[in-house]
């Protein structure tokens, strides 16, 4: 291994990459605009989720009812209508996710010291965000409920304070129950697939395709030295893209960082050889930079988005799908960056997501030394 | 195997793609410090050659050794001794001239102390020296064909090979480059190159007509000339060519027959029985033939003639 060949080829590569407009926008815009996109666009919290109601009774205690909705951070009472066909026309059209019906008689019932029903009509679309609605709903109207017979027995001269029983929950990690927080520390492990597999995988194959291979392997520089000078730029890129992306999590979206820069560093620096490895593997095999582009984004950057963790929790997922997740690196970098910067878990920890990601950095780095070859067939 | 005369040997070379024969068993000896010019058509294996001599492509059997080292067991070993410049153009387009300059003697490892006088020679011999700063996409061809041979030889190889070195460059900026590999010759250098341009043969020290394969004919220009063709020739001025060329095919001692230009080259056993003959011949059949005179043959006559018989082989067998 010749380290003047190496620097010449890695620094041949930082004026590939300086002079090419499109990579320098995804170096530099990419990591930016996916941190805001998913920073910004999406929220998976469900608050202020507009109703409907039709309160057919009007009376002082149905209208009692109804403030315990609105006080409600989930709900916003957005119409009081007066008949049934509003209600199906706003769940229709989509301006209302749920619809409260009050009966005529909610009162007359209520004073009889009989069982009333309120209907709940969901907009079920998002199976998701119906289940999290009538739950809301339900603890809503429950509270109303316990509020009532709490009335009625200390009127009646027997002093109960609250119910019997209840639940006092402290959420830890994420206190204040932000997606913002879960969902940003993964969006590192995005923009390192972005960098690494995709930026990589054109690289041999443009080579290739420009003929420059030729004349490149003509000469004494070794094919270790042609992978590892092509790949160092962009583990560097990749490293301060890292701490980039880092950097706006922590200042700008107050997402709390409980670990150490250290484990950060080194899980990323895994990562960063994971995805490079697979670039430069996916670059040799294609030897087209069409091909491997589409080819890197359908193995990194897809599974990274969908099955890593990432959005949607893997303990959910069927069996078969959480299998596969296994074998995807993302999914151990994305599990240590939640805990990185929620948890702060300790690196020793974390073995169990930092040795899968070790083995495969090592087991990829191997394949792809062994795949590229100095010759033209 | 260290040979003192020779700079590269090969031995029953073959190379097939699949069932196509590119390379079939070529022999012959390039010997140190000449100018070796491998000619034939394109498709006719001399690619393949040139990238099996560089290491490369894997000959499927027979052997070679450049430098004294195996093409196929030691190809980083004639990677050191060797400059290459490969058909299509193949530097960096993105990059200075400096810039290609600098990585290719990175590649090589010439040493930092003799860098910038290396860089300096290869500018001053390329003829680039004050464009150290252009771009490489903006050179004219001609250019881009000289810093690339610079680039090839900033590490001072023994060999250099250079495939079709000149295709798509204007006659002038050719003839520089002829003149540039004369040069790298006298100073001990041997260099290897393809053409399709007869007229760059004659360039060479010695040559090798390859076609489909197979070195048809091998020697200096004028042996090839004197003593490759069968027969004589003669050059016959006859309106309208396309009649008389298919007249001729049929005439006796006809060997073979061509057009060159605005006249027709007639390959006959004896060139001065067959002139009158050919005269009648034409006459009666209602041509009138201008000159009809025996002449040099050049080598693109040599080659016509060769390839011909070469062809009429291989569909008898």
């Amino acid at each position: 291994m010749s380290l003047t060949r190496l620097i010449a080829v890695a620094r041949k590569e930082v004026l590939h990459i300086v002079r090419d407009a499109r990579s320098l926008g995804i170096v530099i815009v990419m990591p930016v605009t996916l941190m805001l996109l998913f920073g910004y666009g999406v929220n998976l919290d469900l608050k202020g989720l507009p109703i409907y109601v039709y309160d057919q009774e009007g009376s002082q205690q149905s209208q009692d009812l109804l403030k315990h909705f609105q006080s409600s951070e989930y709900f916003h009472v957005a119409h009081e209508v007066d008949n049934y066909p509003a209600l199906t026309c706003a769940l229709d059209d989509g301006s209302a996710k749920m619809a409260i019906v009050i009966p005529w008689n909610f009162s007359q019932q209520l004073g009889a010291g009989g069982q009333v029903q309120v209907q709940a009509l969901v907009d079920a679309t998002d199976d998701n965000t119906a289940n999290v609605l009538m739950g809301y709903a339900q603890a809503v109207v429950q509270g109303y409920g316990s509020q009532i017979q709490l009335d009625w027995l200390r009127r009646r001269g027997i002093a109960i304070s609250t119910a019997p029983v209840s639940v006092e929950t402290r959420t830890w990690y994420n206190e204040n129950l932000e997606s913002s927080a879960f969902i940003i520390p993964g969006v590192l492990a995005l923009v390192m697939s972005v960098i690494g597999a995709f930026l990589t995988s054109l690289t041999i194959a443009r080579e290739w395709e420009r003929g420059s291979m030729e004349q490149l392997i003509s000469t004494p520089v070794t094919a270790m030295e042609i992978m590892l000078g092509k790949l160092a730029p962009y583990f560097v890129i990749g490293m301060f893209d890292v701490a980039v992306c880092a950097f706006l999590a922590i200042e700008w979206f107050h997402v709390p960082f409980r670990g150490s820069f250290a484990t950060l560093s080194l899980s990323s620096a895994l990562f960063m050889i994971v995805v490079l490895a697979l670039g430069f593997l996916i670059s040799v095999l294609a030897k087209n930079q069409f091909a491997a582009s589409q080819i890197a984004l359908l193995i990194t950057f897809l599974p990274a988005f969908l099955l890593s963790g990432f959005l949607f929790a893997i303990e959910q997922m069927p069996p078969v799908l959480q299998w596969i997740t296994r074998i995807l690196p993302a999914r151990y970098y994305v599990s240590v960056l939640k805990k990185v910067f929620l948890k702060g878990t300790p690196t020793a920890m974390l073995s169990a997501d930092l040795v899968p990601l070790a083995i495969f950095a090592i087991v990829l780095t191997l394949v792809a030394t062994r795949s590229f070859h100095k010759r033209l067939e | 195997m260290p040979d003192a005369t020779n700079s590269v040997v090969i031995e029953n070379l073959v190379k097939r793609f699949g069932s196509f024969v590119a390379v079939d068993r070529l022999n012959l000896a390039v010997r140190k410090g000449e100018v070796f010019g491998f000619l034939g058509p394109n498709g006719a294996g001399k690619s393949t050659t040139i990238r099996m001599l560089c290491g490369l492509l894997k000959p499927t059997s027979g052997r070679a050794a450049v430098a004294g080292f195996d093409v196929a067991r030691d190809p980083e070993s004639v990677r050191q001794n060797i400059g290459y410049m490969s058909q299509k153009f193949s530097l960096y387009n993105d990059l200075k001239v400096i810039e290609n300059l600098r990585l290719f003697a990175g590649l090589y490892s010439v040493p930092a102390k003799q860098l910038e006088e290396r860089i300096a020679w290869a500018l001053e011999m390329a003829n680039l020296k004050g464009q150290e700063n252009l771009m490489t996409r903006t050179l004219p061809g001609g250019w881009k064909q000289r810093l690339a041979l610079g680039c090839a030889v900033l590490h001072r190889p023994p060999i250099i090979f250079l495939d079709e070195p000149t295709s798509g460059v204007d006659p002038i900026s050719r003839r520089r480059f002829w003149e540039l590999i004369q040069q790298m010759a006298t100073q001990g250098v041997t260099v290897f190159v393809t053409t399709h341009y007869m007229e760059e043969a004659e360039y060479c020290n010695r040559l090798a007509l390859i076609f489909r394969g197979k070195i048809v004919a091998l020697g200096t220009p004028s042996e090839l000339k004197h003593n490759s063709m069968r027969g004589e020739l003669l050059l016959v001025e006859c309106e309208p060519l396309g009649r008389t060329l298919e007249a001729l095919q049929s005439a006796p001692g006809v060997i073979d027959a061509a057009v060159f230009g605005n006249a027709l080259h007639l390959s006959v056993e004896d060139a001065a029985n067959s002139a009158p003959i050919v005269n009648s011949f034409l006459r009666e059949r209602g041509l009138t033939p201008g000159k009809i005179e025996k002449i040099r043959p050049t080598l693109e006559d040599v080659f016509v003639s060769l390839t011909s018989e070469s062809a009429a082989e291989a569909r008898t067998q």
